[in-house]
């Protein structure tokens, strides 16, 4: 019997496409299956920011994993630019995290005190500066800014380009994405396992479920895990100005388009067609005492996207004991993450099994059955 | 220089001040609801009436008599204790019933028990190549300056399309004295035997007399070309000449101004980000509230009236602006309705209202190659998208415009899809070979309209919603 | 591209438009009144710098955004004019700040 694809990947957003077209590059004959126009897809709402500061406290491994990513990326935009010609602008050239007020930069403080003193976390030089400092780089800041801390790691990327080239890239690569075929169920006979879609079976060797928070509910299909906790976040953005952002900001970022984007809220409310205009207040209204020349720009849209939020907040990449060939990846912080979803996942997943030295702290076997609380600061 | 809501609260808003909102105002007012009339025009009138306590053109003729009813209206508003407010854009409406609303730079926060949205119509996306250049404007432009400003087209002037409103324009351009070279007309031959069936309404409606003679009008002093099937714009940096084909023959004349037209489709944008569920309607090639009989939308306490509803015209808007007034005074105040309409008396003027719609619609609906670009015709205006861009996209993927938007930023520029959404979506629909309904539509938010970021920054907020933003 | 009709009775307004004095209207707009003007009034896009006109005319295309008094990227369908307004016609994005 001929087994259909050697991969099929569940989830066409970032992390479902760049472990696909990572495969594609590897020469795998790879499946994508993907819902449809209207569903909770966090990678057509995100920040775009490639992040490295603050990210891993409580899990050193994470910050290894992230300092990797950022510096991998610069790869990843080379050959996404020479395969399709996209350019995805990457820029890396270090990102701030801006304060207003003393309690925040107290906060701040304390927080880049906490990253230092854990061991094992790689140096990736994360400071604070005062707003003396941080003027140097961010001239138009107002005066409410406290300071912030700086991360020479830190960058940005225009994350739609990028989903556009992973999807753009599939053609080269043979890749077949099958958009509007949800997959239902999953079972294995005969060596391969087959989903179900509405539009027929499907079969492949391997799979990788990479489905965002839906993994929860694919995963015990094959005797995965992967206990999610997502939240809304609301972003805003202005229409295109002359450039006047040298560095993104955590919150504050000018797109290569030239419109600036403004984050993002954190809520328990998963409904994405909605809005809390209030909230989107708020993040004006900081937004616009950090830099007080945007108070006039227009803002021309505002949304909210479903994060994609593994319950204590770090990725889960996993592999099936039961049903071997499956495999798991969901994590916040895909575009940050594309690079090593791209290259290393993808190289596993071809190999057959992860390396314990590089993902086994994602395991989700450090759940246990219970879950976990979230306090990885998203 | 522009004033703010006097109250926080209203029975009533309603949103728009054209015939649908001027009616629906002062029923509610004269009923005793508190009412609050937000409008983003500098006056009152909307398209139709745009203008009608300002316009420049005195002489009672040139506009015509349908015109000057609106002055009727105003009057009735005005005689009502309606609160008004121009030069209000809308910029949020959700499903509480939360209104935010921009005046004069500075955004004011109101809430409704009812609203009734009468936002009106737009004219429909003419994507023919070389629409974008200066000096291609769309023929309700050209009438808002004529209305406005007694503006009048003054160099080699063309005006290409289909529709009632191409007719009354050119007449009243003609007889303001201006200037039209030639008349363009799209209308599918075919399209006279399908409205066959629909002609007997039609004959016995209003339109129909008026409607011959002002073509008669027009035909007297213009050269008309009837039957184009093809037609594109060029020029370098400014519109230069236009390109046409009918009857299998081109012709090409040079023009300093083109005015495109081909029917009016519901503005539909407020309706949408307030969460209201809208369908294809496969007759006007739009999206359409779906509404109960009272005008009544999904969304519990709003109401959509007026040619936001449907493409119904100026007397429909009308009529509906006063049953959508109606239901909110019967559930507001049920012992003032006595003193309205009945809603069956006003059923029958709605019905009297929309006879010959049908044929219209039938008669001027707009050929697949002048809704449907191909190749490098520009589709999003805004982000400079064009035919084949959307169609590389559905190759890659792209089921529906809202994948589309994340590819290519459709949608995305400050008109947020005002003047590509339909094109999109029928080109998808094209392309992939499903219907406009299963392709959808953008998923449109607030603000409908940009604001500035201190005015988003100014709205209302408690420690919460700081809470869910400010975080390490 | 367009001329007034003789029977226009409103008030003079003036206006300046990049520095230079234009005669308007009480009740225009200021993009009816600079398309009134005869003067080369097109803006270039943000996105590729193509020149545009005003298209709508009613605040729904975005072609019609001009400098009014230093605040950028506004409808100048929407807005009237008002004596001694200052209009700039917009090249290309717009500055923060202005
Ligand atoms: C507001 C916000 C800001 C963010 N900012 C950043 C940032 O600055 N930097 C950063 O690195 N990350 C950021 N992220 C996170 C990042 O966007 C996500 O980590 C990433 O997009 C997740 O990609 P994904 O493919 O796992 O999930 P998604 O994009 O959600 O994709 C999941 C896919 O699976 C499909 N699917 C679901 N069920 C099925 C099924 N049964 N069968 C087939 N397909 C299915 C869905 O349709 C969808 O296409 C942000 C997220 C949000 C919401
Ligand atoms: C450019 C144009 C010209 C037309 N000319 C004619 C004509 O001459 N004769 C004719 O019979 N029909 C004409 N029509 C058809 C017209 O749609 C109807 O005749 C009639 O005007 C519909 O009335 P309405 O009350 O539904 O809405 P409209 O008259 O369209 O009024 C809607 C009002 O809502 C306001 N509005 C919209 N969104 C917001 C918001 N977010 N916040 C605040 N206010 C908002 C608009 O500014 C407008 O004033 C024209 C249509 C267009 C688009
Ligand atoms: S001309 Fe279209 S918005 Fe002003």
């Amino acid at each position: 019997m001929r087994i259909e694809y050697d991969v099929a990947v569940v989830g066409g957003g970032l992390l479902g496409s760049a472990i696909a077209w990572g495969l594609g590059r590897l020469g795998k004959s790879v499946a994508v299956l993907d819902e449809g126009d209207i569903t909770k897809r966090a990678s057509r709402a995100n920040f775009a920011l490639v992040w490295v500061q603050s990210k891993g406290l409580g899990m050193p491994a994470y910050t290894i994993w992230t300092v990797q990513a950022s510096q991998a990326w610069g790869r990843l935009a080379f050959e996404l630019k020479q395969q399709t010609g996209l350019d995805v602008a990457l820029q890396q050239n270090g990102g701030f995290h801006l304060t207003l007020g003393e309690d925040e930069f107290g906060q701040r403080t304390e927080l880049v005190k906490r990253m230092h003193n854990q061991t094992g976390a790689a140096d990736y030089k994360m400071e604070m500066l005062s707003a003396s400092e941080v003027k140097k780089s961010l001239p138009l800041i107002g005066p409410e800014v406290s300071g912030g801390s700086y991360c020479p790691l830190d960058g940005h990327v225009n994350s739609l380009r990028t989903f556009r080239a992973f999807h753009t890239g599939f053609k080269a690569f043979g890749i077949d994405y099958f958009p509007e075929r949800p997959v239902s169920a999953i079972g294995k006979s005969g060596g391969e396992f087959r989903l179900t879609t509405p539009t027929g079976e499907l079969r492949a060797a391997k799979i990788v479920l990479a489905a965002g928070n839906a993994n929860q509910a694919l995963a015990p299909m094959v005797g995965l895990y992967a206990p999610m906790g997502p939240t809304r976040g609301q972003v805003v953005v202005t229409e295109r100005t002359m450039p006047f952002l040298p560095h993104p900001l955590t919150t504050i970022r000018q797109t290569d388009e030239g419109t600036v984007m403004i984050g993002d809220s954190k809520e328990d409310e998963l409904d994405d067609r909605t809005l809390k205009p209030p909230i989107s207040g708020v993040m004006a209204d900081r937004a616009q005492r950090m830099f007080p020349h945007l108070s006039r720009l227009n803002v021309v849209r505002s949304w909210s996207g479903i994060r994609v939020m593994p319950q204590d907040g770090f990725p889960i990449y996993d592999q099936s004991e039961t049903h071997p060939g499956a495999f798991v990846a969901c994590c916040h912080s895909g575009v940050t993450l594309a690079s090593n979803h791209a290259f290393e996942i993808a190289r596993m997943v071809a190999q057959g099994a992860l390396e314990p030295e590089l993902v086994g702290a994602f395991s989700a076997s450090r759940f246990g059955r219970a879950g976990a609380a979230n306090d990885s600061g998203y | 220089m522009s004033v703010a809501p006097k109250r926080e609260d209203y029975d009533v808003v309603v949103i728009g001040a054209g015939p649908a909102g001027l009616a629906a105002t002062a029923t509610s007012a004269e009923a005793g609801l508190t009412t609050l009339l937000l409008d983003e025009n500098i006056g009152p009138g909307g398209q139709v009436f745009r203008a009608i306590s300002s316009t420049p053109v005195t002489d009672r003729n040139q506009l015509g008599a349908d015109y000057w009813v609106g002055a009727d209206l105003v009057q009735a508003l005005r005689a009502s204790n309606a609160e008004v407010i121009h030069r209000a854009t809308v910029w949020s409406l959700d499903r509480n019933l939360d209104i935010a609303v921009s005046t004069g730079g500075a955004s004011a926060f109101v809430k409704a028990k009812r609203v009734i949205l009468a936002t009106g119509a737009l004219e429909r996306p003419f994507p023919i190549p070389g629409w974008t250049l200066p000096g291609v404007m769309t023929a309700g432009a050209a009438q808002t300056m004529l209305k406005s400003s007694g503006l009048v087209p003054d160099g080699r002037t063309v005006i290409a399309g289909q529709g009632p409103l191409l007719w009354l324009l050119a007449a009243q351009i003609l007889r303001l004295g201006g200037r039209i070279d030639r008349i363009l007309d799209t209308t599918e031959r075919r399209n006279y035997f399908a409205a066959l069936p629909h002609a007997f309404a039609f004959l016995t409606s209003p339109y129909f007399t008026k409607g011959l003679v002002m073509m008669r009008e027009v035909k007297a002093k213009v050269q008309v070309v009837s039957g184009v099937t093809e037609l594109s714009a060029s020029g370098e940096g400014q519109l230069a000449s236009v390109s046409y084909v009918a009857g299998g023959k081109r012709e090409t004349i040079p023009a300093d101004l083109l005015l495109l037209h081909q029917g009016v489709v519901p503005n539909v944008n407020l309706a949408m980000a307030a969460g209201i569920e809208h369908r294809w309607d496969d007759l006007q090639l739009c999206w359409s509230p779906v509404l109960d009989a009272g005008g009544n939308s999904s969304v519990a306490g709003i109401a959509v009236a007026g040619d936001g509803a449907g493409i119904g015209g100026a007397n429909a808007a009308v009529v509906r602006g006063r049953i959508a007034a109606r239901a909110a005074v019967e559930a507001l105040a049920p012992a003032a309705a006595a003193k309205l309409a009945t809603m069956a008396a006003l059923r029958s003027d709605l019905a009297k209202a929309e006879r010959g719609r049908p044929f219209l619609d039938t008669l001027f609906r707009p050929a697949s190659q002048f809704r449907i670009p191909s190749d490098d015709t520009i589709v999003c205006r805004c982000e400079e998208v064009t035919a084949k861009d959307v169609l590389d996209s559905v190759a890659i993927g792209a089921t529906g415009p809202n994948q589309l938007k994340a590819y290519r930023r459709t949608g995305m520029g400050p008109c947020q899809g005002r003047l590509c959404g339909l094109t999109v979506t029928e080109l998808m629909a094209q392309a992939r070979g499903k219907t406009p309904q299963e392709i959808g539509y953008y998923r449109l938010r607030a603000p409908v309209k940009p604001i500035t970021l201190a005015e988003l920054a100014a709205v209302p907020k408690t420690e919460d919603d700081v809470k869910a933003v400010v975080r390490g | 591209m367009f001329r007034r009709s003789e029977q226009d009775r409103r008030p003079q307004v003036q206006i300046f438009v990049d520095g230079v004095a234009v005669a308007a209207r009480q009740g225009d707009t200021v993009s009816a009144a600079l398309l009134a003007s005869g003067r080369d009034a097109r803006r270039s896009t943000a996105v590729s710098g193509a020149p545009r006109l005003p298209y709508c005319m009613m605040g729904v295309c975005f072609d019609c955004l001009v400098t009014i008094d230093g605040v950028g990227n506004r409808q100048g369908c929407l807005v009237p004019v008002a004596e001694g307004m200052q209009v700039e016609i917009q090249k290309g994005r717009r500055e923060i700040g202005r």
